[in-house]
């Protein structure tokens, strides 16, 4: 009998390194129409920022958000006004839609069943789709970041900056900071993301996954406000995600830092357990 | 390889709440064969086939594809499976070419190097080298099922597990993939197809396995199955009544539909069964007519029919529309 696929295996042609299916991931992820949307619509909001700023004729100092007063005389600032802005509702919400669609949405399309049986793994494809998660997590807080400090020194004048510490630094150093803060909310985010994944192993309906992590991260949000519950705050995964004027210290402060990578690797660690306990074990119906 | 199955299943069983969706189902599929796995909708075809390829747990039972136990040794043997399950499922938003790179890379066991020849020799095989490059969510349901099996052609395969193929396409279509699976099998591939049509698995299949209500009730080589059918002789005559005492003598059931609604001018049918399963006939045709003849019953006409394939699946799995819940 010939057995043709054990033959071509026996052959020992070179088998793919496994890493096939992430770099699958990322092009399927960063190539659609809504991923492209959601950055977008992020970007948007250093651009807004900064056309009102620049259309309205002065601000005065201590109103509005952290920063925003300073935007007129250094165009950097429009970066770490929008990137504070976002934080509380639009990072979530982007990073909702994705952690939230990762298996789901493999579901709702039915191509889950033709993924696993390919077979790319249950445990792979789960590390793969947290993978692209977590790239949106990087790419999503640098886009905000990027085009706030483009925007910023198209309309306004670039210098040194002083940092909350009272020091000064040059606009390349700045440009820095502004990458660090970057790389903070990504981790931030890593928790909100493993939880996303978690439910989106749940249903088969992506938009229902969506909102649930949205909904989690308000409420943890809103939880995190108030004092009759402070003795939960240091456990809730937003806790620290506003923490990251440290960055804009000199010398930087790293503590929240070093808490925030603790307690999201937490995070990671429970949701991401939960979710393979779900996964591995689940029947796909769909 | 195990007793020279490619597919064996033993007490396999599904459960959703209350209902068997699959009751204690026995496959034993040889390898090389071009195997029906027919059934109406809803008997359980697409529960066993997911089970059979580790997508759902079996409630009971145990599953051997290709000699191996599932799911247990799932990495081993679904690379040598290539598999459609339940209707062709794609992202819209890419190409038929890209769809299907995606799926291949899915797999740690295929060869990068080679993705877009074999990509490109699937949908050559398939007949969508045109399309290759258009947004999947621009196709007809045909060109979606030609993907599917495209798909399960990326690579070689032992075994192909195709869950009714040929939704959806059209006359042309559907004898691409007939011809599609018999030169398959003519390379050594097993095919396990499931059809709700009775038709096509006559047409393609060397075995079938026939489903009722999460039930294996008969399974076998094509041909067997026929056997396996009744007979009956149809006779015409204007003496019925004594035709009807010289059967019942000869110990013949009357069979059934054996008064027709439109009595013929020169006589009536009477119908008998001759006899059912694999039994020998009791009498043979000729000597009944030799009984006719002496007890003076006039024939105009005498006709010796076996109960057709369709006839058998009709038996097997209940008539009409129902769709079994
Ligand atoms: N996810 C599910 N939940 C509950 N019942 C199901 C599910 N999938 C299938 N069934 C039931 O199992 C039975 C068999 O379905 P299926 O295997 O799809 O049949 P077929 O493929 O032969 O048409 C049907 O009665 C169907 O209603
Ligand atoms: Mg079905």
């Amino acid at each position: 009998m010939p057995q043709a696929a054990q033959t071509a295996r026996a052959a020992g042609a070179p088998r793919s390194s496994g890493l096939s299916l992430l770099g699958s991931e990322l092009k399927v992820l960063f190539g659609r129409r809504r991923t492209w949307a959601l950055l977008l619509a992020l970007a948007a909001i250093p651009v807004l920022i900064a056309v009102a700023v620049k259309v309205s004729s002065a601000v005065p100092p201590g109103r509005g958000p952290a920063f925003l007063d300073r935007i007129t005389q250094n165009g950097l600032f429009v970066a770490f006004t929008a990137m504070l802005v976002s934080v509380p509702l639009f990072m979530p919400l982007a990073v909702g839609v994705v952690a939230g669609d990762t298996i789901a949405g493999e579901a709702s399309l039915g191509t889950l069943r033709y993924l696993l049986v390919a077979p790319a793994g249950r445990v792979r494809l789960l590390l793969v789709k947290y993978a692209g998660a977590l790239a949106f997590c990087i790419v999503a807080p640098l886009t905000v970041g990027l085009a706030g400090a483009a925007i910023g020194a198209a309309l306004f004048p670039v210098g040194p900056v002083t940092l909350l510490s009272g020091g000064v630094v040059q606009p390349a150093e700045a440009a820095l900071r502004i990458v660090l803060i970057a790389a903070y909310l990504a981790v931030s985010l890593a928790g909100l993301s493993a939880i996303g994944l978690f439910l989106s192993t749940l249903t088969v309906v992506p938009v229902g996954a969506m909102a649930a992590t949205v909904v989690v991260s308000v409420v943890t949000e809103v939880a995190d406000q108030l004092p009759q519950l402070d003795w939960l705050h240091p456990w809730l995964f937003s806790h620290y995600w506003l923490g990251f004027g440290d960055l804009l210290r000199q010398p930087v402060a790293w503590d929240s830092f070093a808490s925030n990578a603790l307690l999201q690797a937490g995070y990671m660690a429970v949701f991401g357990a939960l979710a393979y306990g779900r996964f591995v074990t689940k029947d796909i119906l769909s | 390889m195990a007793g020279g199955l490619a597919i064996e299943t033993r007490g396999l069983s599904k459960h959703f709440g209350q209902q068997a969706a699959v009751d204690r189902v026995d496959l034993a599929v040889p390898h090389g064969t071009v195997f029906g796995f027919l059934g109406p909708n809803g008997s359980g075809k697409t529960t066993t086939i997911r089970m059979l390829l580790g997508l759902a747990a079996p409630s009971a039972g145990t599953v051997n594809l290709l000699g191996q136990e599932m799911p247990d040794k799932l990495h081993d043997v679904l690379p040598r499976v290539g598999a459609l399950v339940e209707g062709p499922a794609f992202y819209p938003f890419l190409s038929g070419a890209a769809n299907l790179h995606r799926l291949d890379s899915a797999s740690p066991h295929t060869v990068p190097a080679t993705r877009k020849a074999r990509v490109q020799q699937a949908l050559e095989r398939v007949g969508l080298e045109h399309a290759a490059g258009k947004r999947v969510h621009a196709y007809s349901l045909g060109m979606k099922q030609r993907l599917g099996i495209a798909n399960a052609l990326l690579s070689p395969r032992d075994l192909l597990v195709l869950d009714e193929p040929t939704n959806g396409l059209d006359p042309q279509g559907t004898r691409e993939v007939r011809n599609l699976v018999r030169s398959l099998a003519h390379q050594g591939t097993t095919v396990f197809v499931s059809s709700h049509l009775l038709a096509e698995v006559d047409q393609m299949c060397t075995h079938a396995a026939v489903m009722s209500v999460g039930k294996l009730v008969a399974q076998g080589p094509l041909a067997e199955l026929r056997q396996a059918g009744s007979m009956r002789l149809r006779l015409v005559t204007p003496d019925a009544g004594a035709a009807r005492q010289v059967l019942a003598g000869l110990g013949l059931v009357p069979g059934p539909g054996q008064s027709e609604p439109r009595a013929q001018p020169d006589g009536e049918t009477v119908v008998a069964v001759l006899h059912t399963g694999t039994r020998r006939p009791s009498v043979l045709p000729e000597d009944v007519v030799a009984h006719l003849v002496q007890a003076g019953v006039r024939v105009r006409g005498f006709a010796v029919e076996r109960e057709s394939l369709e006839d058998r699946f009709v038996a097997l799995t209940g008539e009409g529309f129902d769709v079994a819940q």
